[in-house]
């Protein structure tokens, strides 16, 4: 899962590739979206397109993806499912805007960055240093900057969230 | 003066009070509707209570819509509805829609006059999207956006880019809104028009009747787009005319507005469209399709489902049969559809044919129920996903076309187009 060295917020795993595309129906099959249980969604994530991903994934692992990832629906389970089964990051070349929002509204910690998305294989140890804005692919050594995030999804970050967010706007108290 | 803007950007100007926004630039809108449906609405509700939202912001501005399995098929989703039910119970919302009056979310909505030219709206479904057919910006969240927009009535957007569309001259038979946006998705790509809005213009478009640029604006999501939109004409004056309960206003780009980029696609180029396992960009011309035998065919969804696609599907299967081993299942996108339908004889012409008629449902387009696939079954559709196992099983294949298509399909037993029944 994700930790701290210092001050700065790191995530750590081995990875899981998958290519361009990849869309929620196989993300989470709509079969399984009569719950809202984390858990028993964790339990069919990638099911669409990968039936080992659950027997193989451990807490911490990154997913590396291609364009698009999470295109298709406006599910949150997928990003939830994601979360649940223990990744604590995903890096892709680019996605899909719905997913994106969802990921950051549920504390899902996503990067855009496509060279790193490219070099980085199935199976390497990568570390993400989300503070100083680094991926490093420690089986191979190399390294790749990303920018940090601006706007209101760097509100949402800085709160934890959007029901933190929304907590305050509305002056729920917390 | 500065240069001009799009519809787009004038829609997110207004309802982020502001004179003018810039592509890049995020705004905080005031939404004038907030939908959510049987499979987003449970995790919205249980969002909207962990933000401590009590009351939702305007009980005339939030929908829910119970259609992706209902009459529900299994115990689950019956408990499902039941929460949304009783949420909307509870909060007095004035639109909540199933059995009576219901139908697909995205058809129902502008049926019933809910959303408007000049509206800025978000649904917790991808396809919201389908309402820039009016004039409207409105675009598809996760549960925890329309969840938290049910409390608050506002949201953030990064105002989109715009890709200007346009398509002149003549549709050919057979060819409709359906064609047009497979085209497109064929020529830019799943990923095309990601995070940007997608302007659609010229003749082909205007002559489009509103069941057309419906399904035109559905399927900007399948491009990766943020909102498609049609700047509002007569056709959509008439069409809002007697459904709306207040007042709108219809926005046009400048004529200096910036594009980010103009495609130019010529109509007559279009020929009806299949698009091929298992991504919408697949799309290829009738005559490059080849011998395909299917097992389903379906007519329906929020692409496919209005009263239009009903009647073109049962000019194709007028005295016909479905050929055998085919299943041929047609799903009206409302009740009220449903009605006409039945009224117009279409259903009888259906029957007659030997097709199934369902009450309206999302159903078999997210493999949910009433028409799921088994193994390496195929299935022509009226659709607007054809990812894998979207119908069901991981080994079936789903093939993308028009009413025209799936109709002729079904009574050719192999895709095809009625031109060649
Ligand atoms: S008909 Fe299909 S695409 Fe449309 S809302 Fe229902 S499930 Fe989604």
């Amino acid at each position: 899962m994700n930790s701290k060295r210092g001050e700065n917020m790191i995530s750590k795993g081995k990875v899981h590739k998958y290519g361009d595309h990849v869309d929620t129906d196989a993300i989470i099959p709509a079969r399984y979206l009569m719950t809202t249980d984390p858990d028993e969604l964790a339990s069919h994530c990638m099911e669409g397109i990968d039936t080992e991903f659950v027997s193989r994934a451990e807490p911490g692992d990154i997913i590396v993806a291609g364009k698009n990832f999470g295109c298709g629906s406006s599910r949150e389970h997928a990003p939830i499912a994601i979360k649940a089964a223990g990744v604590s990051c995903v890096i892709a070349a680019s996605f899909a805007r719905i997913f994106y929002r969802n990921s950051f509204n549920i504390g899902l910690p996503i990067i855009e960055q496509a060279e790193a998305a490219a070099a980085i294989d199935d199976g390497d140890e990568v570390e993400v240093d989300f503070t100083d804005g680094l991926i490093r692919d420690l089986t191979t050594g190399d390294e790749w900057r990303f920018a940090a995030l601006t706007g209101p999804v760097a509100e949402l970050i800085e709160a934890g969230g959007l029901v933190n967010l929304t907590r305050s706007r509305l002056g729920a108290g917390g | 003066m500065s240069a001009g803007m799009t519809i787009t950007e004038k829609l997110l100007a207004k309802a982020a009070g502001k004179d003018s926004v810039r592509p890049g630039e995020f705004v905080t809108c005031e939404l004038d509707l907030v939908l959510a449906n049987d499979i987003t609405a449970p995790i919205a509700i249980e969002q909207f209570g962990n933000m401590g939202g009590t009351q939702v912001f305007d009980r005339d501005k939030v929908v829910l819509v119970a259609d992706h399995s209902t009459p529900n098929k299994d115990i689950k989703t019956a408990q499902i509805v039941k929460q949304m039910r009783e949420f909307a119970r509870e909060q007095g919302l004035t639109n909540y829609y199933e059995g009576a009056g219901s139908g697909i979310e995205h058809i129902i909505l502008p049926d019933k006059g809910l959303v408007l030219p000049g509206d800025v709206v978000i649904g917790a479904d991808s396809h919201t999207c389908t309402y820039g057919a009016l004039g409207a910006f409105s675009t598809g969240v996760g549960s925890s956006d329309a969840g938290a927009a049910m409390a608050t009535g506002e949201t953030w957007f990064r105002v989109p880019a715009t890709l200007k569309f346009v398509i002149a001259g003549e549709l050919g038979k057979w060819v409709g809104g359906k064609d047009i946006i497979l085209y497109t998705i064929g020529k830019i790509g799943v990923d095309g028009a990601l995070y940007r809005a997608m302007e659609f213009a010229g003749s082909a478009i205007e002559n489009l009747p509103m069941a057309g640029r419906f399904t035109v604006c559905n399927m900007a999501i399948e491009a990766g787009g943020k909102n498609g939109i049609i700047a509002p004409d007569e056709k959509v004056e008439e069409f809002v005319k007697g459904r709306a309960q207040r007042a709108y206003e219809c926005l046009a780009s400048d004529t200096d507005a910036e594009y980010e980029r103009v495609h130019e696609w010529d109509a007559g180029d279009i020929e009806p469209q299949v698009s091929f396992p298992h991504l919408p960009e697949n799309a290829r011309g009738i005559s490059q399709v080849g011998d395909i035998t299917i097992h389903q065919a379906v007519v329906g969804a929020c692409t496919n489902g209005r009263l239009e696609d009903l009647r073109i599907a049962a000019e194709v299967l007028k005295g016909r049969q479905v050929a055998a081993g085919v299943r041929c299942i047609i799903i009206p996108g409302s009740q009220e559809i449903h009605l006409q339908a039945t009224r117009e004889g279409l259903v009888e012409t259906f029957l007659e044919a030997g097709c199934m008629v369902s009450t309206p449902t999302c159903g078999p387009c997210l493999g949910g129920h009433m028409g799921v696939l088994a193994e390496g079954e195929k299935a022509i559709a009226t659709t607007n996903r054809n990812f894998v196992g979207r119908m069901g099983h991981p080994e079936s294949e789903i093939y993308l076309s028009s009413p025209a298509l799936a109709a002729a399909s079904a009574v050719a037993g192999k895709i095809c187009s009625p031109d060649e029944l």
